[in-house]
C-alpha cells in the first residue's frame, strides 16, 4: 500500500452506500470525502483536488453525466462511475463523456479496489507522461515500443489493424474501452458507427493470442459496453 | 275476471312486449292530449288551467309554446307560469317565431305545455312537424301536454274533407294520438261554439276566414263532434282492452286478423290506405300495404312512381307494414303474398272503367275475388275515375325510334329474300320467313317494333306475293285465313317476347340487389378490423348509389367522430373519408346516433339536409353513423333502394359489433390474465423474498449480538459468507423481477447490433467464473460463425440464465455449451447431466412461476426461463426444453440469421 494517502471524493447520495464506502476505503488506507449532491460534489472537487472521483450516475439534483462533463472541463485525474445494472447505455455515455471506468451496483469491495488500483496506475502514468512500453499479462507480452506481441515465448503475427486494436487496449490496460472509443482510436472518427468491424478483429485477435478463444483470458468482453484487456 | 286456467294465460311474447313497453314508458315522458272537435272549443284554456293546477301541486311545469290569438281570458291564465322564449328563425328575410326544442330539452322541466300538436314547423327548425319535436321531448323523459283537433288526425283526414269540403293539410299520424297516455276531450255543444264564434271569441286567421266560414256550419260541427267523441271512445276502448289483457282477462277477440291493402299509382290509393287503417284499427289488426310491380307498371311515368312511393310512405306513417312485390299478375302475386302472411281481409279499389273493357279482360277486382278463397275482399270506391291514372306510357319514346327503323329494315330484308325465293318455294314458306322476322324483332326490340313488323309483314305479303300481285285484293279467300293466322301469331309472339324481356329485367334487378347484399356480407365476414369494415360498407354503398359516403364511428364518450379524428388517433383512415362532413351535418349524425334513427335527407328529422345519416344499429348498441350524399337525391327516396341501404347498414353494424365484442372479450381475458399474474406474483414475492431476508436479518443480528465474540473466527466468517450469498440471491431475484416487468410491459426496446455468439459465450463464462469454479464446463463453438443481429445484453442474459439454471438444477454436473449453424439460424444449446426435466413438463417450464420440480429444494423465482422466452420471442427466435437421450436437461434456443453487414470481411 502506498504510504501517501490517496484522496478520494465520492459523489453519492445513498447513506448506506456512503457508510459502506467510508468503512471499506478508510480500512484500505484511502482518505474519503463524501458529497451527497452533484453540486456539492463539484464544489468539493475544486476545493480539494482529489486524486480520484467516484460518481454515482443517479444523483438527486443534477445527473451524474452532467457532473462528469463539467468535471472534465478542468479535472484530468480518474473518474470512476457507479451505476445500476441494465443501464448499459448510461455506462457507455459516461465512458464517452470521459469517465475512466465503471462499476455496476451492487458491487463487492474487491471489485471496487481493483478499479481504483487501475485508475491510480493510469493516473500515475499520465502524470509521468510515459506509458509502460512493455506490458506483461500472464504469458502474454506486448512490446509497444517494438510493436511486438509474444505468447508463451513465441511471436504472434498480427495484421496492422489487429495490432492497433490490441495496442489501444494495452495502453488502457485494465480499463474498459467503449466500442466507440476503440473504433475512433483504430479506424478514425468516420467509422464509429460500424461496431461489427470490431467483432471480426476481436475474434481474429482472440484466435491468435488466447489459448481458448471461447473462454478468453486476456481480451475480456463487457457486454453492451466495450472491451477490456485483463490487468493481471 | 281472473282466470286460473293456465291455458288462458297471456301469450309470453305479448307479455314481454308489454314489459318492454312499460320500461320504455318508464323512461319516456307521458303525453297528454287535450282533444277537441273544432277550433274554439277551449282546448288551450283547459290545458293552461290544468298546467296551473299541477303547478299549484308543486310540479315543475313550463309553457313551451302557446298560441294566444289575443284571447284575454287565456292570456290571464299564463300569469305566474314560466314561459320558454321562442326561437326566431330567419326565412327569406322574414323572422318567424317557433317553439325552441333545444332550449326545452336543456331546461328539462317535469312537464311542458306545447300547443298545437299538428303545427308544421317553419323551415330551419330541426323537425318539419311539431309532433316530432314532442316525440323528442317525450323521448328525453319530459311529460308533454298538448292540444289537437279531430280534423288533424291522419286517418280521419279524408272523411272530414268529405264532410266539410275543407282539406286540412296539417295532419298528425294516428300513432302519436294512439300512444298518448291520456286524452282529455274538451267538448262544447255546437250551438255554444257558434255563439262564441259570433261573439268573436274564436280566433280565425284573416286569410282563411272565407274558407272557414263554410267549415263552421252547424251540420259540420255536429259531424266533427261525433267523430271526436268516437275517436275518444275508441281510445277508451283500447285502453280498456289493454287493461283486460294485462290482467289476463281473456275474451272473444278474434285473433290473427290481418288486413292487406293493395295500392297502385292512382290517387285513389291514398284513400284506400286510410280506409284500411280505419278497418285495421276497428279490428285491432295488423295491416299491410302492398304495391305489386308488374311489367306494365315498370314503364310508369316518374310522377306516377312518386305517387306510389308517397302512398306507401303514408301507409308506413299510419302504422302499416309495407312491401313491394313484383310479378306478372297483380292478383296472383297479391293473393300469394296474402296467404303467406295469413291475411284475412284484402282491400282493393273499385275500378272505374267501361263495361266493354270488363268484358274483354277481367278486372283486378274480379281476379282477386275469384282467387281469394276464404279471404274477405273489400272493394272501396274511388272519388275519381281510373281515367285519372296516368296512361302507362313508355318513357323516352324517341329513344326507341332506331328500334322501329331496325324493325323496318328486318321486314325489308325478309321481303327481299322472299322476292328472290318466290319462284322456287311455296308461298306458305314465305309466310314462315315473315313470322321468323317478327320473332326476331320481338326478341330484340320489344313489343312496339314487333307489332309494326307483324302488320307490315302481312301487308307486304299480301301486296307483293299473293295474287293478284301489287294489289291488296285477294283472289283466293283461303289467304284471308293465312293473313289472320299470320297477324295473330305475330302479335302473340311479340307480346310473349316483350313480356319475357321485362320479366328478365325485373329479375335482373332483384338478382342484382341480392347479389350485392351477398357480396357485402361475404366481405364483411372476412374482416376483423373496424376501420376496414367501415370502408367495405362505404365501397358497397357507393357501388349501388352514386355519390359520396362516409362512416363516422362513435368514440368511447358516444360522440360520433369525423374520420380526421381517427387519423389523429393513429387509426388508418382507409378510404373512410370520402367527403368532409360539415359541422352541421356532424350534428345531424350525432342526432341519428343518439336516437338510433335515420336523419337528414328524406327523413323526418332535418329533412332539408342534402345528406342522409343512417345509424349503424347493432344488436346491443349503435356503432356509429353512415353518411351518404347521393349525387341524385331521388335515388335514396326509392323505398327499395332505401331498404337495400338499410340492409347494408344493418349487416355492417352487426359485423362491426362482432369485431368490437371480440376486442373487448380479448381485453377482458387479458385483464383476468394479468390479475391472476399479479396475485401469483404477490404470493411468490412474499415467499421468495422472505427466505433470504430472514437469513440476512438472522445472521446480521447474530454478528451484532454482544455474545458474538464467543463464536470463533471460522464461525464468524461462515456467517458472513452466508450473509453475502443470501444478499446476492436476493439481488438476482430483484433483477429477474425487474427484467420480467420490463419485458412484459412492452417498454423494452431491442438495441440490435451485430454480435458474435462465441464472444457472448465467453463473456458469460467470465461473468460466472466464480460461481462456476469447480464445474466442468465444455464449450463447442465452430470457427467463423457469422455475426448475429441481436441485442447482445439480452441474449447474454439468456445464456447466463441458462447456465445458472443448469448449475442450480444439476449441482456438480458437467455443463456443455454448444453453438451450431442451421439453415438461416444459429442455435445455442446448454446441457447438463442432472436429473432432467419431469417428462411432459418440457414446455411448461417457460410459463411464469414454473420450476422444473415444484417441491425442489432450490428456491428462486421460476422467472428466469420466462424471461428467456420473452427475449427470444422479441428477437423472432425460439427456445425449447428437452430431455436429450443420454440423460440430463437441454435448453436450446435459435436466433434468425440476417444478411451480413457490408464490409464484414474487410481484412487488409
Amino acid at each position: 500500500m502506498n504510504t501517501a494517502r490517496i484522496n478520494l471524493l465520492a459523489i453519492e447520495d445513498d447513506p448506506q452506500i456512503q457508510r459502506f464506502l467510508l468503512a471499506a476505503l478508510e480500512a484500505h488506507g484511502y482518505a474519503l470525502e463524501i458529497a451527497a449532491t452533484g453540486k456539492e460534489g463539484l464544489r468539493l472537487a475544486t476545493l480539494q483536488q482529489p486524486d480520484i472521483i467516484i460518481v454515482d450516475l443517479g444523483l438527486p439534483d443534477i445527473s451524474g453525466l452532467d457532473v462528469i462533463s463539467r468535471l472534465r472541463e478542468w479535472y484530468t485525474r480518474p473518474i470512476v462511475v457507479l451505476s445500476a445494472r441494465s443501464r448499459e447505455s448510461d455506462k457507455v455515455a459516461a465512458l464517452d463523456q470521459g469517465a475512466d471506468d465503471y462499476l455496476t451496483k451492487p458491487f463487492g469491495i474487491g471489485e471496487l479496489l481493483a478499479r481504483l488500483r487501475v485508475a491510480q496506475r493510469h493516473s500515475a502514468e499520465r502524470a509521468d507522461d510515459k506509458t509502460q512500453a512493455r506490458i506483461e499479462i500472464g504469458t502474454l507480452v506486448i512490446d509497444l515500443a517494438a510493436r511486438r506481441v509474444q505468447r508463451d515465448g513465441s511471436d504472434v503475427h498480427l495484421t496492422p489493424i489487429e495490432y492497433r486494436v490490441l495496442a489501444a487496449l494495452a495502453r488502457h490496460r485494465g480499463k474498459v474501452l467503449t466500442h466507440r472509443q476503440l473504433l475512433r482510436d483504430v479506424w478514425g472518427a468516420s467509422h464509429v458507427e460500424s461496431p461489427h468491424y470490431l467483432r471480426i478483429y476481436m475474434r481474429a485477435l482472440r484466435q491468435k493470442i488466447e489459448a481458448e478463444p471461447a473462454r478468453p483470458r486476456y481480451l475480456l468482453t463487457e457486454v453492451g459496453v466495450g472491451y477490456r484487456l485483463a490487468d493481471a | 275476471m281472473p282466470n286460473s286456467n293456465p291455458n288462458q294465460r297471456p301469450d309470453p311474447d305479448a307479455l314481454l312486449a308489454r314489459v318492454r313497453e312499460e320500461e320504455a314508458r318508464g323512461q319516456r315522458g307521458r303525453l297528454k292530449i287535450f282533444f277537441g272537435a273544432a277550433p274554439g272549443v277551449g282546448k288551450s284554456y283547459a290545458m293552461l288551467e290544468a298546467a296551473r293546477r299541477i303547478k299549484g301541486e308543486g310540479t315543475d311545469v313550463i309553457v313551451g309554446y302557446v298560441e294566444l290569438h289575443g284571447r284575454p281570458d287565456t292570456e290571464a291564465l299564463l300569469a305566474g307560469l314560466e314561459i320558454l322564449p321562442p326561437q326566431h328563425l330567419e326565412h327569406r328575410g322574414v323572422t318567424l317565431a317557433e317553439f325552441d326544442l333545444d332550449a326545452a330539452l336543456q331546461r328539462k322541466p317535469a312537464v311542458i305545455v306545447v300547443d298545437e300538436l299538428a303545427h308544421s314547423n317553419h323551415p330551419g327548425a330541426r323537425h318539419p312537424k311539431r309532433w316530432m319535436d314532442i316525440e323528442e321531448l317525450l323521448h328525453a323523459g319530459i311529460d308533454v301536454h298538448t292540444t289537437v283537433n279531430v280534423q288533424h288526425l291522419e286517418s280521419l283526414n279524408d272523411v272530414i274533407a268529405q264532410i266539410t269540403g275543407v282539406q286540412v293539410r296539417e295532419t298528425v299520424p294516428d300513432k302519436v294520438f294512439d300512444s298518448a297516455n291520456e286524452v282529455e276531450l274538451v267538448d262544447l255543444p255546437p250551438d255554444e261554439l257558434l255563439q262564441r264564434l259570433q261573439e268573436g271569441k274564436v280566433y280565425i286567421e284573416e286569410k282563411v276566414q272565407h274558407a272557414l266560414a263554410s267549415f263552421f256550419r252547424k251540420g259540420n260541427l255536429i259531424a266533427l263532434r261525433q267523430l271526436a267523441l268516437r275517436a275518444t271512445a275508441d281510445r277508451v276502448d283500447s285502453t280498456m282492452r289493454e287493461y283486460r289483457d294485462r290482467h289476463a282477462i281473456q275474451n272473444t277477440w278474434p285473433a290473427g286478423e290481418r288486413v292487406l291493402v293493395c295500392v297502385g299509382p292512382d290517387p285513389l290509393s291514398a284513400r284506400l290506405v286510410r280506409s284500411a287503417r280505419r278497418l285495421a284499427t276497428a279490428l285491432h289488426a295488423d295491416w299491410l300495404a302492398v304495391y305489386v310491380e308488374t311489367p306494365a307498371l315498370v314503364r310508369l311515368s316518374r310522377q306516377a312512381r312518386d305517387r306510389v312511393l308517397q302512398t306507401l310512405k303514408l301507409a308506413e306513417s299510419l302504422g302499416a307494414e309495407t312491401a313491394n312485390l313484383s310479378g306478372e299478375s297483380v292478383a296472383s302475386e297479391l293473393l300469394a303474398f296474402a296467404r303467406q302472411r295469413n291475411v284475412s281481409k284484402i282491400i282493393v279499389g273499385k275500378p272505374a272503367r267501361g263495361r266493354w273493357h270488363d268484358r274483354l279482360k277481367p278486372s283486378l277486382v274480379d281476379e282477386i275475388v275469384r282467387g281469394s278463397g276464404d279471404i274477405d275482399v273489400f272493394v272501396i270506391t274511388g272519388e275519381q275515375g281510373a281515367e285519372n291514372v296516368a296512361p302507362p306510357r313508355l318513357p323516352g319514346r324517341s329513344s326507341e325510334l332506331p328500334a322501329y327503323l331496325r324493325s323496318l329494315a328486318v321486314v325489308a330484308a325478309i321481303t327481299l329474300l322472299c322476292a328472290l325465293l318466290n319462284r322456287h318455294v311455296e308461298r306458305t314458306n314465305l309466310v314462315m320467313l315473315y313470322l321468323l322476322g317478327t320473332v326476331l324483332v320481338a326478341t330484340r326490340f320489344g313489343r312496339g317494333p314487333s307489332v309494326l313488323a307483324a302488320v307490315l309483314s302481312v301487308t307486304l305479303f299480301d301486296f307483293l306475293f299473293v295474287p293478284p300481285i301489287h294489289s291488296f285484293a285477294v283472289a283466293d279467300a283461303q289467304y284471308l285465313i293465312t293473313f289472320a293466322v299470320m297477324l295473330t301469331t305475330g302479335l302473340i309472339i311479340s307480346n310473349l317476347a316483350a313480356r319475357g324481356r321485362r320479366q328478365a329485367s325485373v329479375a335482373r334487378q332483384r338478382e342484382r340487389r341480392t347479389s350485392e347484399l351477398y357480396a357485402l356480407s361475404r366481405e364483411l365476414a372476412q374482416s376483423r378490423d373496424l376501420v376496414e369494415l367501415g370502408s367495405i360498407l362505404v365501397r358497397h354503398v357507393l357501388a349501388s348509389i352514386e355519390g359520396e359516403a362516409v362512416v363516422l364511428l362513435a368514440d368511447a364518450d358516444g360522440r360520433v367522430q369525423d374520420p380526421t379524428h381517427f387519423c389523429a388517433r393513429g387509426v388508418a383512415p382507409v378510404n373512410l373519408s370520402r367527403y368532409p362532413v360539415p359541422g352541421n351535418d356532424l350534428g345531424i349524425a350525432q342526432w341519428a346516433y343518439d336516437h338510433r334513427q335515420k336523419a337528414g335527407h328524406n327523413t323526418d328529422t332535418l329533412g332539408s339536409a342534402d345528406a342522409i345519416y343512417l345509424p349503424l344499429n347493432a344488436l346491443r348498441r349503435c356503432i356509429g353513423v353512415l353518411g351518404l350524399r347521393a349525387k341524385e337525391p331521388r335515388q335514396i327516396e326509392i323505398p327499395e333502394q332505401m331498404h337495400l341501404l338499410e340492409s347494408f347498414v344493418n349487416q355492417a353494424a352487426v359485423a362491426m359489433e362482432r369485431v368490437q365484442l371480440v376486442e373487448s372479450a380479448q381485453a377482458a381475458s387479458m385483464e383476468v390474465e394479468s390479475e391472476k399474474l399479479r396475485s401469483l406474483l404477490l404470493s411468490s414475492i412474499s415467499h421468495d423474498f422472505r427466505t433470504p431476508l430472514a437469513s440476512i436479518i438472522g445472521m446480521a443480528s447474530t454478528l451484532l449480538d454482544g455474545a458474538s465474540a464467543s463464536l470463533g473466527e471460522e464461525r464468524r466468517r461462515n456467517l458472513l459468507q452466508s450473509l453475502l450469498d443470501e444478499a446476492q440471491r436476493l439481488h438476482r431475484l430483484v433483477d429477474n423481477l425487474l427484467d420480467l416487468t420490463r419485458l412484459s410491459s412492452g417498454t423494452v426496446r431491442l438495441k440490435r447490433e451485430w454480435a458474435a455468439m462465441d464472444e457472448l459465450v465467453g463473456a458469460v463464462l467470465t461473468r460466472y467464473r466464480d460461481a462456476l469454479a469447480g464445474t466442468n464446463v465444455t464449450v463447442d463453438v465452430p470457427a467463423n460463425l457469422p455475426l448475429v443481429l441481436c441485442d447482445e445484453v439480452m441474449i447474454g442474459q439468456v445464456l447466463g440464465n441458462l447456465v445458472e439454471n443448469a448449475q442450480k438444477h444439476a449441482p456438480g454436473s458437467a455443463i456443455r455449451i454448444a453453438v451450431s449453424l442451421q439453415p438461416g439460424a444459429i442455435a445455442v444449446s446448454v446441457r447438463d447431466e442432472g436429473p432432467g426435466l419431469t417428462p411432459g413438463t418440457e414446455h411448461r417450464v417457460f410459463e411464469k412461476f414454473q420450476r422444473g420440480n415444484d417441491e425442489g429444494a432450490q428456491s428462486g423465482f421460476g422467472l428466469g426461463l420466462t424471461i428467456c422466452k420473452a427475449i427470444l420471442e422479441a428477437h423472432d427466435g425460439s427456445i425449447q426444453a428437452l430431455n436429450p437421450p443420454g440423460g440430463g436437461a437441454e435448453f436450446r434456443f435459435t436466433l434468425p440469421l440476417s444478411a451480413a453487414p457490408a464490409g464484414q470481411a474487410a481484412q487488409e
